[in-house]
């Protein structure tokens, strides 16, 4: 099975607070800690389980700014047959639909069975998926947290859903499915395992070498504008307790006796 | 020009699902002055449609035993068959919000606005929108261009049900259109959530661990904790990921929702899933290192402290306590 998993590299949101800069254009990223994508990261290690049963190829492609090499080689590390980096100018203010045109071009240079993208990304839009789903009119299943690759041209799948309870379809492929965090576990990846494929190229297309149109994509070409970023003001908030450890304690065990915590 | 402006109506046994009524409130603050069309899909839908003509001019219904099981992938040829150009939908952001809205955007030739939780005014075909990013410890407004129409997907309680009045509604019965549909994705089966050594969803004081405890070893911290405070222990979707604890402890839309008296949340972030899964008020204290956690927006008492100092120092307290 060929397969195709489109991943981000994003701020890591368990390891930085996320602060706005002075103008509110954008936060402050000088300081972040960016890797992949944590969907993104699961959805990698499902399509390399999916190759050591039944065969083929994991192509890992990223759509961003050459920074976007380290994620690709990392999920390469893991054991991903190949990378892809698409990069270019142009491709800078994209919205859902501008990312998921630009990775349709990526999907069309390639024969694939399956395309795998995390459920979400750091604006937890829960978008690219389905767009590029529509845009190369593949079936889609969203949220996916069991794929059984079947006899034939069809998969068996498992949809996360509300209240923890799981949807089992069959699709057809080719499709996309987007990809829920715990369906499997990632393996780890070392330093040994990265300097493994240091030297392996990973090409990189811009908007000429995929046939993507000036316009139709990138700033210019988005529906959907991000004006800027604030922190809402919501409600009271919380009683800030304050005081040393013991203290913290104190005041915490009170309030738990009063409220009934303490059972 | 007033907007033709369509809600998807989520139900379950029978009777709209809240998001309903809570899109209406949406639809309304997006588009003053319109009358929205409510759109019922399903198998046997008597119930549901007269409950929503109750609250609006006009409903739609698709009576077919295909769709008994939503699948959005019978879904989206129906609604491009039978939506007008230029349509402003809204759908619930749920798991099947988020399985339709975005394709069925790109084959209605519409903007896609995911997870809104706030609007603001409209100026002409460009709607002012609020969403979250980062898991909430950001928002953002965003412009977008309707003019092709719009799908918007709808956070979940970000629209409070409003009084609707009551309407003498049409149903307009539609079924023949959602006749023949086909899908390259069929309906299996549901299998529910197996159910859990403990029933969390029973329990009146809960003790919540997130991502935030670190490793898999400190997990003892917050069972001496809970142990010590007579509470059971629960905790947020990436504990469960890391399968440090069963799927029967996770609080959150995708896990279970609880109704206890007192929530110590430790080292959860809060996000929108997460605070989803707790209902009924509780006095809700947070314990968190990150002071822009998004949890202390929805926490009664917030303490910003290292958990592996603070839970040990809490445990001998309560101990001492008793």
């Amino acid at each position: 099975m060929e397969i195709l998993v489109c991943v981000k590299r994003v701020p890591d949101s368990a390891e930085n607070e996320i602060s706005i800069g002075a103008d509110g254009a954008d936060i402050r990223r000088d300081d972040l800690v960016y890797s992949v994508n944590e969907w993104d990261n699961y959805a990698v290690e499902e399509a390399i389980q999916i190759v050591e049963r039944v065969g083929g190829s994991v192509t890992v492609v990223a759509v961003g700014t050459a920074d976007a090499e380290e994620v690709v080689r990392r999920e390469m590390a893991m054991g991903a047959t190949q990378g892809l980096l698409l990069v270019d100018e142009a491709f800078e203010g994209s919205d859902g639909l501008g990312i998921a045109t630009i990775l349709r071009a990526a999907a069309q240079r390639g024969q694939y069975d399956l395309i795998l993208t995390g459920a979400q990304a750091d604006d937890g839009a829960a978008q690219v998926g389905g767009m590029l789903a529509a845009l190369l009119d593949w079936p889609y299943a969203s949220l996916v947290n069991r794929i059984e690759v079947n006899a034939g041209e069809s998969l068996r799948i498992g949809r996360e859903i509300e209240g923890g309870s799981q949807e089992i379809s069959e699709i057809a492929t080719p499709c996309v499915l987007s990809i829920q965090t715990g369906l499997n576990e990632p393996r780890y990846v070392g330093i040994r395992g990265i300097r493994k494929v240091a030297s392996v190229e990973i090409p990189m297309l811009d908007a000429a070498a995929l046939g993507i149109a000036e316009g139709s994509v990138g700033q210019t070409g988005a529906k959907v504008q991000r004006v800027d970023y604030f922190v809402p003001q919501t409600g009271l908030g919380a009683e800030m307790l304050a005081g040393s450890t013991v203290e913290l304690a104190s005041q915490l065990v009170e309030i738990l006796k009063t409220k009934g915590g303490l059972k | 020009m007033v907007a033709k402006v369509f809600i998807f109506v989520a139900h379950t046994d029978g009777k709209a699902d809240d998001t309903a009524f809570e899109l209406v409130t949406a639809a309304k603050r997006l588009f003053p002055g319109c009358a929205p069309v409510a759109l019922v899909t399903g198998s046997g839908l008597d119930g549901v449609c007269q409950e929503m003509a109750a609250a609006l001019g006009e409903v739609w219904k698709f009576d077919q035993a295909a769709l008994a099981h939503p699948n959005a992938e019978l879904l989206w040829p129906l609604l491009v068959k039978v939506l007008p150009a230029g349509a402003m939908l809204l759908l619930p952001h749920s798991s099947l919000g988020m399985d339709l809205g975005p394709g069925l955007s790109v084959r209605l030739g519409a903007a896609y606005l995911p997870d809104v939780v706030g609007t603001e005014a409209s100026e002409g075909t460009t709607l002012r929108v609020i969403r979250q990013e980062f898991n909430g410890q950001v928002s953002t407004h965003l412009h977008c261009d309707a003019s092709g129409g719009a799908v918007i997907t709808v956070r979940s309680g970000a629209f409070p049900p409003e009084a609707t009045g009551s309407a003498v509604g049409q149903v307009s019965d539609r079924s023949g259109d959602a006749e023949g549909l086909t899908a390259r994705r069929t309906f299996v089966e549901v299998i529910p959530a197996e159910a859990g050594d403990i029933d969390i969803t029973r329990e009146e004081v809960l003790v919540a661990v997130g991502r935030g405890i670190g490793d898999q070893e400190n997990l003892a911290l917050a069972e001496e904790l809970a142990l010590a405070m007579g509470a059971a222990l629960c905790c947020s979707r990436p504990i469960v990921d890391a399968k440090w604890l069963a799927k029967s402890r996770q609080v959150g839309t995708s896990g279970l929702t609880v109704q206890p008296k007192v929530y110590l949340a430790l080292g959860i972030s809060g996000s929108f899933q997460h605070l989803g899964g707790i209902k009924g008020s509780p006095l809700l204290v947070a314990i968190n290192k990150n002071p822009n956690a998004p949890i202390f927006q929805a926490a009664s008492v917030g303490v910003v402290a290292d958990l592996l100092e603070l839970l040990p120092a809490l445990t001998e307290k309560i101990h001492q306590s008793r």
